[in-house]
């Protein structure tokens, strides 16, 4: 049994592909990090560390002696808990199409949001530097016209063209501005997404957790992401009414060419 | 009434999916071909009569197809094993090195796709990228 404790929990087979679908279904689209950085792992949970590749000098070392320390970034374990009712798990185990999982679906949401808050905007505590801040370009503000978009993102894509950073680029934006866009539409109705969708000409993507907009580099090895435990489902404990669970990560985060990536601020 | 023995069910068979009784089934299957094999090649090294050689030299071959036949089975159930397999089967150089080599790439390329690493219990979600294009 691992650390998760599934066996432990009182859900049936039935219930367990329910809730790990309903978990699925409601992570994927809002994971948007993973869909423009590059993923590497799972490496378990017993992966504690990233290698960063450096030392730094000891003070005090024996006479005679050269020593370094290895540097490493220790991975961040995230957990979001919730409950399910017994109740909704036997109704679903008699065929219940209508099953209250919101708890579930809050407690994902979270976890997906703090995900995209670390990545972009960084997580000081756990020495996670985020894409926004670590971009040595001045940030473009956004502003209130939504159809001046086209230039700002233009803007941020050609800073990356004159930094030496090829495509893919991708464009990740946090809601308000990603309904912004949805909600617009340019002189002769032409849909503002699918504009900026051929500016970056790679992935716009709805990244809740995001504060304005991120234009960066897809892929190609400049924005790391590690995974120990990929997001997994655990079991806390149980009473008469609900099953408390968990939904839980492990991971860690770096920068290898900050330049790859253009802040857009609200 | 005494449950009859089906030793290739490590636990409770009423308990097991069908699925996995099917792959449990094949695995026999695998283990007695291989068996039979070395046992074939063992008769033919103490057997003097050239006739009879021949006919288990046949048999031998028969009983190769099968093994055959029952990995391409098991391998086509689990997909990140046979693409291990294909990084070590009919290649030249050194077995142990591919071996390594192949359930590296393979690991790391169905977990950037989205699958769990094996003995897993996570959603296996993995890298979005390609879901994103």
């Amino acid at each position: 049994m691992s650390h998760l404790l599934r066996e432990r929990a009182p859900i049936t087979e039935a219930g367990w592909v329910l809730l790990d679908d309903e978990a699925r279904e409601r992570l994927e689209p809002a994971l948007a990090a993973r869909k423009l950085v590059d993923f590497r792992g799972p490496r378990g949970w017993e992966h504690s560390a990233t290698n960063l590749g450096r030392t730094e000098s000891v003070g005090e070392s024996p006479e005679g002696v050269e020593a370094a320390q290895r540097r490493v970034l220790p991975l961040v374990e995230m957990r979001a808990p919730f409950a399910v009712a017994r109740a909704e798990l036997a109704d679903a185990d008699r065929g219940a199409e209508d099953v209250d999982l919101a708890e579930l679906d809050r407690a994902v949401h979270r976890i997906a949001v703090a995900e995209n808050a670390a990545v972009f905007n960084g997580w000081a505590a756990v020495g996670i530097s985020g894409i926004a801040e670590a971009s040595p370009h001045d940030p473009i503000a956004l502003g209130e016209d939504c159809e001046r978009y086209p230039r700002h993102v233009a803007k941020a894509v050609d800073a990356l063209r004159g930094a030496g950073i090829g495509g893919p680029y991708g464009l990740a934006l946090g809601p308000e501005a990603h309904t912004n866009v949805l909600e617009t539409s340019q002189h002769g109705g032409y849909p503002l997404l699918e504009h900026l969708r051929e500016i970056v000409g790679g992935p716009l993507l709805w990244a809740p957790g995001v504060d304005g907009a991120v234009v960066m580099r897809v892929g190609g090895g400049h924005f790391l992401f590690e995974s120990g435990e990929d997001l997994s489902i655990g079991y806390l404990d149980h009473d008469t009414e609900a099953i408390r669970l968990y939904v839980e990560e492990s991971f860690s985060f770096r920068i290898a060419t900050p330049e790859a990536a253009v802040a857009l601020t609200p | 009434m005494s449950a009859v023995g089906f030793d290739q069910y490590h636990e409770p068979a009423e308990e097991l999916p069908d699925r996995t009784r099917t792959f449990a089934r094949l695995c026999a299957s695998l283990t007695e071909e291989a068996e039979a094999i070395g046992w074939y090649e063992q008769r033919m090294a103490l057997e003097p009569d050239r006739e009879a050689r021949a006919i288990m030299r046949d048999a031998q071959g028969e009983e190769f197809k099968h093994f055959c036949m029952d990995l391409e089975f098991l391998l086509r159930r689990t997909p990140l094993w046979r693409e291990i397999a294909e990084g070590i089967l009919f290649t030249g150089g050194d077995i142990v090195e591919h071996g390594e080599e192949a359930e590296e790439e393979a690991v790391e390329g169905e977990a950037s796709r989205g699958a769990p690493a094996p003995g897993s219990e996570s959603l296996g979600i993995g890298g979005l990228r390609e879901a994103a294009q």
